[in-house]
């Protein structure tokens, strides 16, 4: 799609992992993600879809197989590099917001990566205005609607301006509003965008192109609509669109 | 569950207590509680003029006497044990409406009654007047460990939901008809701290990754930094002086 | 039950903050240790955790609920050294926040229930663990560290009460009411804990500190369903195993420290307590209450101790019944690994 961009801004291969407790999650995923693209990663509950969210940005260490992020191969001694460049927006909102309020959320990446003084304050300011929060900016997060309080994880996450956006079920516990006004911000965005997610309507909206993990393995890949529009393929994976909902004709 | 155990004490507002750095009050406020400890039980009039400061404190932070009077419940236990002294105390004993009390008892009460309601009076005005994180803030300022302030800071943050959590819970537990009543149900509300405790702690590994996300190496960054003026100092210490004032004429008038 | 200002003198309540700062002062080093730059968020919602479940009564007998301190459990559930940072902060929020226990009294509060609990409860662990293996003997290990840590609390409790208490009670009789009470609290303690713990065993068994499990190798599967082994991970961190003898030494070391110096800083200064005794002829009051007959209640005068070493001896026997429990527990657990 951008063949433009001579690196590729996610590149997955061979990867496995197994917990501490011995549950194995990946057994050897490959997946690589063009510059610019807004990709969906859709899987059952169960399907390793965290598990590979967290090996993105060196969270969890690969038992065997790589990953690369812009051309950075993600190891310990480039973990610093690779965080800033990844994005991660968690599925709860209270995880990603632990600061006692949404000022200090926002300016903690930027302050680890060095910021101080007017040049945070800038930083922070153009993040939460992208997001539509900035009246917000001096409240305690546990004070905002779960919806407001997603966006501001989404601009704690821009606020570090980061190569990738990688946000875990980004649509989940939203009113429809809510559901919307974040479609609308993720689309005005400029940035490489996995969302992993098994809502999948939301997947169509904003993807052209989706990846499904089941069993621990990418078991398809191609244009959403494609996709989606393959009922045995939906079924193999325990995926389902919403009653009703009917793929709109080309 | 003491529903009323969490309820918050903070009350915003702008006075001349409100503004003052919170390392000002807490310095204040345990300086205070520690003349007060030292003060000789026999020296009456100086727990009455004790009083007397921290209703002008009260005075000078709005903050009404409901608000103190409502939290001081938090001492009902202890002043159960304090009327229990003077009944199962030792030595001399006089007779009161009928009941044999021990003198040395009846001292011991009033000396833990007093002090007990000042200090706790001292901490409802310090959390009524500054915010929970400001606190912290201050604390941090009077050297208390980083990782101490960090660890608050998260508990903090985190306690609200955590009871959410253990509301929720006990809703699904009641709407299936369990209550505890005796002890054979102490397995149940076991199993469901089992399943707090789990919650909490992936909770808390979650809150480390997302930390780690946005490029934490183990230091918190400093963001907000305040200082205390010469004048705000002498403000705050206003009352542990007055109080020291206080016990210096008493001991020298009365010793 | 948090102890307000006003109920120990002054030299009481700095001694005892002296030595809780002491201990919390190992506690950062070893919880870093431990933990490393996960301690912060960690031990935050685990102190929350606890300050949660503190706030659930649990029915003791008849009409009458208690609640659970935490310490043995926290200690269980995620080491000895987080374990008291979590109650150092629960109880210094309680304080701070909520105006639960005295600031002046935050010494003996964290000393009390935040290091003794954790302590005792800890060491009853290990030892109990060392003898019966397996989950079995970790749920029992975990009964009886939770039920002998609350009258370890409400002993050194007594002790300081003993050393600097403000009120004009026999010790004998404070050591009976508040073990007698306590060791009730303790056993509704001592099931819920262990309850807890086998609740966290069955489901995250991982997460319990001491008790983890090992890791199995890695298998790649093809998109053919063929799987192949792949090198195994790194071990997990090994159990805490061989560190027993050092923190138990520590232990008994802190412990007896806090008797034996608090006692001698304190005694010089004969207060309520002892002026009491002396003028009103203590041995006969004494005599009424169940271990008023004993040379250790009566301040160590009446057998002729000094308070220091009979403060000394006193823990020595509080370590030694624990001892002899654990010992005792040891064929039972050994039979049910």
């Amino acid at each position: 799609m951008n063949s433009l961009a001579p690196v590729n801004s996610l590149e997955v291969s061979r990867l496995a992992y197994a917990y501490p407790d011995g549950t194995q999650a990946l057994f050897g995923v490959d997946l690589s993600i063009a510059r610019g693209e807004r990709v969906a990663l859709l899987g059952p509950n169960g399907a390793g879809k965290t598990t590979l969210v967290m090996h993105l940005n060196g969270i969890l260490t690969a038992g065997h197989g790589t990953v690369t992020v812009a051309g950075t191969p993600v190891r310990k001694d480039t973990l610093k590099e690779v965080r800033q460049r990844v994005g991660l927006v968690f599925q709860d909102p209270d995880d990603q917001l632990f600061m006692p309020t949404v000022r200090d959320d926002v300016a903690f990446g930027p302050a680890n990566a060095g910021l101080r003084g007017a040049e945070l304050d800038r930083v922070v300011t153009a993040a939460l205005e992208r997001v539509g929060m900035l009246d917000a900016i001096d409240r305690p997060p546990h004070h905002l609607s779960f919806g407001q309080r997603r966006r501001v994880a989404v601009a704690t996450v821009l606020a570090m301006e980061p190569e990738i956006l990688v946000l875990d079920e980004p649509s989940s516990n939203l009113d429809p509003a809510a559901r919307r006004e974040l479609a609308e911000i993720l689309r005005s965005l400029d940035v490489t965008v996995l969302m992993v997610t098994h809502d999948l309507p939301y997947a169509l909206e904003l993807c052209e192109r989706s990846l499904i993990l089941s069993g621990g393995v990418i078991a398809a890949d191609g244009p959403t609509r494609k996709l989606l529009s393959d009922a045995e393929l939906l079924a193999e994976h325990r995926l389902e669109l919403p009653y009703g909902f009917t793929i709109p004709a080309v | 569950m003491s529903a009323g155990h969490h309820h918050r004490l903070h009350l915003p507002g702008d006075s001349v207590v409100h503004r003052l750095p919170p390392q000002c009050k807490l310095l204040a406020v345990l300086a205070f509680a520690i003349v007060v400890v030292a003060t000789p039980r026999e020296r009456f009039w100086a727990f009455a003029a004790y009083a007397v400061l921290l209703g002008a404190v009260a005075a000078a932070a709005r903050v009404p006497a409901g608000h103190i009077a409502r939290r001081m419940v938090i001492e009902v236990p202890f002043v159960l044990f304090a009327v229990l002294i003077p009944v199962i105390g030792l030595g001399e004993r006089v007779s009161v409406l009928g009941l044999s009390l021990s003198v040395e008892g009846l001292w011991a009460a009033w000396n833990i009654l007093a002090k007990a309601t000042l200090g706790v009076v001292a901490s409802i005005l310090l959390a009524a007047t500054t915010e929970p994180r400001v606190i912290l803030l201050g604390a941090q300022r009077l050297r208390l460990p980083d990782l101490l302030v960090q660890i608050a800071m998260f508990m903090l943050r985190y306690m609200d939901v955590i009871l959410d959590e253990m509301r929720r819970m006990r809703v699904a537990r009641e709407s299936r008809g369990f209550e505890a009543r005796n002890a054979r149900h102490i397995p149940v509300i076991a199993r469901s701290a089992g399943a707090l405790f789990i919650r909490s702690y992936e909770r808390g590994e979650r809150v480390h990754l997302a930390m780690l996300s946005r490029g934490y190496t183990g230091r918190m960054p400093i963001m907000a930094d305040m200082t205390a003026s010469t004048a705000q100092w002498a403000t705050a210490l206003a009352l542990p002086a007055g109080a020291f004032a206080v016990l210096g004429l008493s001991l020298a008038g009365l010793g | 039950m948090h102890v307000p200002d006003g109920f120990f003198n002054v030299v009481t309540s700095i001694s005892a903050g002296a030595v809780a700062a002491a201990g919390v002062a190992v506690c950062l080093r070893g919880a870093r240790r431990e933990l490393d730059d996960r301690t912060a968020p960690m031990a935050g919602l685990v102190a929350a955790f606890i300050f949660a479940v503190q706030m659930l009564n649990f029915p003791v007998a008849a009409g009458t609920s208690g609640h659970l301190l935490g310490g043995a459990l926290a200690a269980i559930l995620v080491g000895p050294y987080t374990g008291v940072l979590c109650m150092t902060v629960v109880l210094l929020v309680q304080a701070v926040f909520f105006a639960d226990g005295g600031l002046t009294a935050l010494g003996v509060n964290v000393t009390i229930m935040g290091l003794v609990t954790v302590l005792a409860g800890w060491a009853v662990f290990r030892v109990v663990t060392g003898f019966a293996r397996g989950k079995g003997g970790v749920t029992a290990a975990a009964f009886l560290a939770a039920l002998i840590s609350v009258p370890a609390s409400a002993l050194v409790f007594t002790l300081l009460f003993w050393i600097g208490g403000t009120a004009p009670i026999s010790v004998g009789a404070v050591a009976a009411a508040m073990g007698g009470v306590h060791l009730l609290i303790g056993i509704g303690e001592g099931v819920i804990t262990a309850v807890t713990v086998g609740a966290v065993l069955a489901v995250r068994p991982d997460l319990v500190y001491g008790a983890r499990g090992l890791a199995k190798p890695l298998v790649l599967r093809g998109a053919d369903g063929e799987s192949t082994p792949v090198g195994a991970p790194e071990p997990a961190a090994a159990p805490a195993g061989g560190r027993l003898k050092p923190f138990l030494l520590g232990g008994v070391g802190v412990t007896l420290l806090l008797a034996g110096l608090v006692s001698f800083v304190a005694s010089p200064d004969p207060d309520g307590l002892e002026a009491v005794a002396e003028n009103q002829g203590f041995g006969e009051q004494a005599g009424e209450h169940a271990f008023g007959g004993w040379a250790l209640a009566d301040y160590g005068e009446v057998g002729g101790i000094p308070v220091g070493i009979a403060g000394v001896i006193g823990v020595g026997l509080v370590l030694l019944i624990a001892g002899a429990v654990a010992f005792a527990a040891r064929s039972r657990d050994g039979v049910r690994a």
